[in-house]
């Protein structure tokens, strides 16, 4: 079958070229909405554009079929120029039922692709839906290209021949779905087909079945008279190199076997199953053969703590959650900051409190990470912002952390890690080496468990080195000994030294810098997965004329050591969260700058449209 | 195994230079001085040893040890101590917990230490009640208990560890006291020697807070009639005249006199590794319906959770080849660009 997919590819219609589309496919969250997006989101990649996806999904498995909650959408923009986000509104949107129509109709810009499944639209599927009426004959429909494809049919019809049940032929038409897709934009069927050949390797049936549906969705668009012309998105121009396709949940878990590989450590991963954070988990347990130890303990508690114990025989210890998770695990990480040991632990956020919003992203961990423990017990905190960009964090977490012997937390979150983006492949050989060093005992009359470094490390000496053994503990501690000490003065001395450990994060990192004028009206200031989309915003406001730059911050602890000077450099500083200001109030406090909000807790990411808009109203009173 | 000759160890060498803590007649010392005797014996240097344990007075122990050591939080040493031995499982590692770490608020890690049985031993120091919060009823205290938190008396009905731990199917199960100081040090060495999780109840004297909860079983004077000694492969004899046993009647246990046609040969044999059902009847024996077995109630071979995860590692490098990062980055679908 694959010679002659090309030749089938070829389209006889007319053909026209933009520079980039928004794409939302919506349905049911079994009809394999997430799976189709993954595919063109893939095979997008591998036609050299840029692309930016953002999976939205129930928390049920199977909410009940055909209803509002049980909707399940996936958006991806890919261009030919390089983006940071999954776009704001969106050009096409395929609605398998009347449920996925209504809920999502409203990002769809005026005169765009609406491509609905017309066989789902029955009065059942409106009732489900709770619409008395069909919205395929409201007036507004004319406000787009309305276009009826009777896919259960036309599905059935395309896999007739091979005798499956109506339930399994029903399942191909999302396959149906996407070769319409894939002719409307002219992407290459031959990943999905080897997808598909992969996948159902082990039923034959099925597997035929779903590569016709495809074929027979794809010669619908060339035939169809509704369908006018397709269109082009040309490759993007992005720095040379080799490219895939990756996620943020995956990156994490490939960041941390190269910093563990860099180091020459291994990796002990103590996790307990969690959304949006299980994928590291899963991920990284496919690679035994790497050397990696995956733990999937009995709760989030052991989770950590068999990090920790993996810390103190020499390992790599790394656990990961979201946010309910890293409130259970707040005591054990205070154990690990007074072990000074050093780990990594993820929180790959999700909205919140409690159970919140587990398949939704937010960004409201921040002062808990930073601050959600017992005591005084500052630890170093690093955010992600982009699911690439979770590989190179990953690395830096593990630099940070061997070098100062203590816990560094890495923030996430949902849009993040399951968002997707082109990654630069690296050489691991020309990656920077991290050097760790383990006392060998040969001076062991003069080993001291707590004695520092010019950074303030203790030495991580472990289990089995003669001469070298010392207990370690929760208790405070002598500095130095490390022997038990209720002491007045060494407690606050210890505290000091502790937060000083910290603070000497800052002469690691690299020094705060804008995007956009050194100084004027505005800076916008943002952390975490908002990047993308402040970063375009100010562009697009830059283009506008307006006096503003962009300052993403990497570092929430400590800050980069130059950030209060910038800060002083604009007459306002807006701080856009997806929470109700956490940085904005550490800003506040640290710096005494009357930083403005703008927030936004609503599950969802920011668009590009409301930030604008928002710089604008700012600049105008600055 | 190597030839160099190790230099012979003594109690002495396993003693850290951190005074002892323990009020002066609390039963731990005995425990602390049996362990420093049995380590000795068992030819492992002391850098191999970790000493890992959770909150109480019991989890100070490893501080008085000169060996590795982790005094974690409460109620998690067995999760420590699991992260520790599946990467280094060439180190020897003891858990040292309580009642209430192990069985209260640890209760989870410790049934899910001993399921998966990972290869290191597990010491719980039950005194019937918590000492370092000066003085609440615990989990093991008997119903009726009355404490500085029930006033009126315990009305929980106490948790039995041995049942638990045999529920978990843990695969060496014993028992010891801290006064019994012989029978202390031998159960110790047969869970040193054990290869899995070896868990040992130790009941012992809080005399603070909760002094003779278990004299019954380890004063002299009382101890033979109020508890057996567990002989693998022995009938179940007790009394200071050794004149009583433990026979078995359809799916039940009674006591039973000696003598006036009962002989030995009616009675109960031991079996470490009989059906478990055996050792939960052993465990069901509790004062003062029957004297309460001592020793090891079971002692199987099964494979350990340390084992198994460096085998799977070692299985996936011999059929997958040792992991290439450059090779991973590069395979499936990659795109150049120009
Ligand atoms: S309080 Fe009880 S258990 Fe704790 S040290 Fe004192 S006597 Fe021992």
């Amino acid at each position: 079958m694959s010679t002659d997919v090309a030749s089938l590819e070829q389209s006889s219609k007319p053909v026209q070229y933009v520079s980039g589309v928004t794409v939302r496919l919506a349905g049911d969250s079994g009809d394999g909405m997430q799976l189709l997006g993954t595919q063109l989101t893939n095979t997008s990649a591998l036609l050299g554009n840029d692309i930016a996806t953002f999976p939205d999904f129930p928390a049920e498995i199977r909410a009940p079929r055909g209803t509002r909650a049980g909707v399940s959408g996936f958006q991806v923009q890919f261009a030919s120029h390089e983006v940071f986000t999954p776009g704001d509104v969106v050009d096409a949107l395929i609605a398998m039922n009347p449920a996925a129509l209504v809920t999502n109709l409203a990002d769809l810009r005026k005169g765009g692709l609406l491509i609905v499944n017309e066989d789902n639209f029955e009065d059942k599927d409106l009732k489900l839906a709770n619409l008395k009426t069909s919205p395929l004959e409201e007036p507004a429909m004319e406000n787009y290209r309305l276009v009826r494809v009777p896919m259960n049919k036309l599905t059935m019809e395309a896999v007739k021949e091979l005798g499956l049940s109506v339930k399994e032929a029903d399942r191909c038409k999302n396959f149906f779905a996407m070769g319409m897709v894939f002719w409307l934009y002219g992407r290459s069927m031959e990943p999905t087909l080897r997808f598909i050949r992969d996948k159902f390797s082990k039923t034959p049936d099925i597997q035929k079945a779903n590569e016709k549906a495809l074929l027979a969705g794809w010669a619908f668009g060339e035939t169809t008279e509704t369908l006018g012309a397709s269109y082009r998105v040309e490759p993007a121009s992005l720095t040379p190199g080799l490219y895939r396709n990756m996620m943020g949940n995956q990156a994490l878990a490939w960041g941390l076997m190269t910093a563990a590989q860099l180091s020459g450590k291994q990796l002990f991963y103590g996790s307990y199953p969690i959304t949006p954070a299980s994928d590291i988990l899963h991920e990284l347990s496919r690679f035994k053969n790497f050397g990696v130890y995956t733990f999937q303990a009995e709760d989030e508690i052991a989770a950590v703590c068999s990090a920790i114990g993996a810390a103190y025989g020499g390992s790599m210890g790394v656990t990961t959650s979201s946010g309910p998770g890293i409130a259970l695990k707040a005591e054990a990480m205070g154990l690990a900051l007074m072990l000074e040991l050093p780990m990594i632990i993820i929180d790959v956020q999700r909205g919140g409190p409690s159970t919140g919003l587990p398949t939704k992203t937010e960004q409201a961990d921040l002062l808990q990470v930073l601050f959600g423990r017992n005591g005084e017990s500052p630890l170093p905190v690093i955010a992600a912002r982009s699911p690439a960009d979770c590989f190179d964090t990953a690395i830096e977490a593990w630099r940070i952390a061997s070098r100062l012997m203590m816990p560094v937390v890495i923030l996430s979150d949902g849009y993040i890690a399951n968002g997707a983006e082109p990654w630069l492949i690296p050489d691991v050989n020309q990656m920077e080496k991290i050097q760790i060093q383990h006392p060998d005992g040969s001076d062991a009359a003069n080993f001291k468990p707590y004695r520092r470094d010019d950074m303030l490390a203790r030495p991580w000496a472990i289990p089995g080195t003669p001469g070298l053994m010392h207990r370690v503990g929760g208790i405070e501690k002598e500095d130095v000994t490390g022997n038990i000490s209720y002491d007045p003065e060494n407690h606050q001395h210890m505290v000091r030294t502790r937060e000083q450990k910290v603070a000497n994060v800052a002469k690691m990192i690299p020094p705060a810098t804008v995007l956009g004028p050194e100084s004027g009206d505005l800076l916008v200031v943002s952390w975490g997965g908002t990047y993308g989309a402040c970063m375009t915003a100010v562009k697009q406001a830059q283009e506008m004329g307006l006096s503003v730059a962009h300052l993403h911050l990497r570092h929430l602890n400590p800050f980069p050591s130059n950030l209060g000077h910038v800060l002083k450099q604009y007459r306002k500083v807006l701080i856009p969260e997806l929470n109700m200001g956490q940085l904005r109030m550490l800003i506040r406090a640290k710096y005494l700058v009357d930083a403005i909000g703008y927030n936004k807790v609503k599950g969802k990411p920011f668009s590009v449209v409301e930030l604008v808009e928002q710089i604008s109203n700012v600049c105008k009173t600055a | 195994m190597s030839t160099v000759n190790l230099p012979v160890l003594k109690a002495a060498d396993f003693a850290s230079d951190q005074d002892v803590r323990w009020c002066p007649g609390c039963g731990d010392y005995s425990i602390l001085a049996q362990m420093k005797k049995v380590l000795p014996e068992l030819g492992i240097p002391p850098e191999q040893m970790v000493f890992v344990s959770g909150i109480g007075c019991s989890s100070r122990f490893p501080y008085y040890m000169n060996t590795y050591g982790v005094h974690s939080i409460h109620g998690r040493a067995p999760a420590v101590a699991t992260g520790l031995k599946v990467t280094r499982p060439d180190l020897k590692v003891w858990v040292i917990t309580g009642d209430g770490d192990a069985l209260s608020i640890g209760g989870n890690h410790f049934v899910h230490l001993l399921r998966r049985n990972v290869n290191l031993n597990i010491i719980l120091f039950n005194n019937r009640i918590y000492g370092l919060t000066k003085g609440q009823y615990s989990p093991t205290s008997p119903e009726g208990q009355v404490t500085k938190s029930t006033p009126m008396g315990a009305i929980d009905h106490p948790l039995n560890p041995m049942l638990l731990a045999l529920g978990a199917e843990a695969t060496f199960v014993a028992r010891s006291i801290d006064a019994h100081v012989k029978h202390l040090a031998a159960t110790l060495k047969r869970a040193a020697e054990h290869k899995g999780t070896a868990f040992v109840e130790v009941y012992q004297n809080c005399n603070v807070f909760n002094d003779g909860a278990w004299n019954y079983a380890a004063d002299r004077a009382t101890r033979d009639d109020n508890v057996i000694e567990l002989e693998h492969g022995k009938p179940l004899i007790f009394g200071k005249e050794r004149d009583k046993g433990i026979r078995l009647v359809g799916t039940k246990i009674e006591v039973v006199k000696l003598g006036n046609g009962i002989s030995e040969s009616d009675l109960l044999v031991h079996d470490e590794q009989g059906d478990l059902i055996h050792s939960f009847l052993l465990a069901r024996m509790r004062r003062a319906e029957f004297p309460e077995p001592i020793g090891v109630f079971r002692d199987i071979q099964s494979p350990t959770f340390d084992d198994q995860m460096n085998d799977q590692i070692k299985l996936a490098k011999q059929k997958r080849g040792p992991g290439d990062l450059n090779q991973l980055f590069r395979s499936g679908d990659t795109w150049q660009v120009a």
